[in-house]
């Protein structure tokens, strides 16, 4: 659905999505890697279970919640890849243990 | 509008104030085929109904005033119909849940504390009967599993339990809107003249006579009582909520400083300030809310806080609520109470019926604000 413009540089890091290991561009922004590897949803919304994703790409519209390093809930379109770095999406409510 | 219109009477009733009391009141009247027009402040107002906990709770209230005890384990009891009404009237489900509720206590010293608060509450003479525990760690473990290793016990009553307010406030302005209620918001009265058995509010926008009066406008009524010949001794008293991220279900009951939403998020408050009309939020109260939440139920610290933020309850000197009339003014009404989710069933029941049919029952007369009138010497 998404593709890299031509000229765009940057070397490749590669992130795992979900355990799969997906290659991004060092100053890609979590999103902007998802969108390009093809996750168009980082998430369900744990009211409707319905699927979101990526929108705004510029920290306003709270859609992008992804899983990242640990850490839930993240803004991914706020942080930018590192190499090695484990992202998960979420389905539903963070779950806490019991 | 002028003089000459406003001396025909235009609704059966007004309601100033359009927050919970208010609303609840008002979509009660309507249902009791009253005549209303609701008048409502503006955004400048300090809104007690949109920094509410949500509770609906029963358990350690009413100690120095057993018939308030009553007065909400009444409310209570009524809460499932009131949710069951609005949801058939207006399709919105107000989430309302009674599987019982918890205070916890941190440490030995709290639990004894607490035993001998309810010991007390439920030792006057006159108090309702209902059933409560107080439960050591080993019998809250059997219940409440999740609990902190810090947690050395807690009380619970199975009256207790919670909602959804800001759907509430939503249900009762929709009902309303749906019984014909007129809701006027942006204004603010300024006086209120009484002639002729009418009353002539003033405002912002106009004059407007009603046949009678309800002032439920929160911590504005201390500025409206004198208004009609009613004394609203109020203050406020700042209170914080921090609110998490949505969560998968995890708490089945409310505590009282702790409770999860019907849609996952974690909502933590436990403060009680005297900070004037300061809404602000102060970090370090909210840490500190944070903190004991965190210790009741380590499983939150990984959720991420979304929200804080600080509201004012509408408080008496005693704590208890007011419903009163005037005495010089028949048909003028004040309702005033810092818990109007709880005590929403009544306001929109026994209460609006009693306005309806123009007099407060005589177990209301507790209520009445004379009872801060400093007693004349023998």
């Amino acid at each position: 659905m998404f593709e890299r413009l031509p000229e765009a540089g940057g070397g490749t890091i590669t992130i795992a999505v979900d355990g799969i290991a997906v290659t991004a561009r060092a100053g890609d922004t979590v999103a902007a890697a998802l969108l390009a590897a093809g996750f168009l949803s980082s998430r369900t919304s744990p009211v409707s279970g319905a699927p979101r994703g990526p929108y705004c790409m510029m920290g306003v519209c709270f859609d992008c919640l992804a899983t990242i390093d640990g850490i839930g809930s993240r803004q991914s379109c706020l942080v930018l890849v590192r190499e090695g770095m484990r992202i998960e999406t979420q389905r539903g409510g963070r779950v806490v243990a019991p | 509008m002028t003089e000459q219109a406003s001396e025909r009477q235009e609704f059966d009733v007004a309601v100033i104030g359009g927050g919970l009391v208010g609303s609840a009141v008002g979509w009660g009247l309507a249902r009791a085929k009253q005549q209303v027009v609701v008048l409502d402040e503006g955004d400048v107002a300090f809104r007690a109904s949109r920094a509410n906990f949500s509770l609906v709770w029963v358990q350690s209230k009413g100690l120095g005033m057993p018939e308030y005890a009553a007065w909400t384990k009444r409310s209570s009891d009524a809460w499932q119909n009131l949710a069951d009404e609005l949801k058939e009237t207006t399709k919105i489900d107000v989430a309302f849940g009674r599987p019982g509720g918890f205070t916890l206590a941190l440490s030995e010293a709290e639990l004894a504390a607490r035993a001998q608060m309810l010991s007390r509450l439920h030792n006057q003479p006159n108090m309702v009967r209902y059933p409560y525990e107080i439960l050591d760690r080993n019998a809250l473990l059997k219940m409440l599993p999740q609990v902190g290793p810090d947690v050395a016990g807690g009380s619970y009553c199975p009256l207790d339990g919670h909602c959804n307010a800001l759907r509430l406030l939503r249900a009762f302005h929709k009902g309303m809107r749906e019984l014909g209620v007129v809701y006027r918001p942006n204004h603010v009265v300024d006086a209120i003249d009484f002639r002729d058995s009418i009353f002539h509010i003033r405002s912002n926008n106009g004059v407007l006579a009603v046949g009678k009066i309800v002032l439920a406008a929160g911590i504005g009524n201390a500025r409206l009582g004198p208004m009609v010949g009613l004394k609203a001794p109020v203050r406020p008293q700042r209170g914080h909520i921090v609110a998490t991220e949505r969560a998968a279900p995890f708490l089945p009951y409310p505590i009282v400083t702790v409770r999860q939403t019907d849609e996952g998020s974690v909502l933590m408050g436990d403060s009680a300030e005297e900070a004037g009309f300061d809404d602000g939020v102060g970090l370090g109260v909210a840490s500190a809310i944070a903190s004991r939440a965190i210790r009741m139920f380590p499983q939150i610290s990984g959720l991420n806080v979304v929200r804080t933020w600080a509201g004012l309850r509408v408080m008496t000197q005693d704590g208890f609520p007011i419903y009163d009339e005037s005495r010089s003014r028949p048909g003028a009404f004040i309702a005033t109470c810092h818990s109007g989710v709880t005590l929403a069933a009544n306001h929109a029941g026994n209460l609006a019926a009693m306005i309806a049919a123009g007099r407060l029952a005589p177990e209301l007369e507790v209520f009445s604000a004379r009872r801060f009138d400093v007693r004349t010497a023998a």
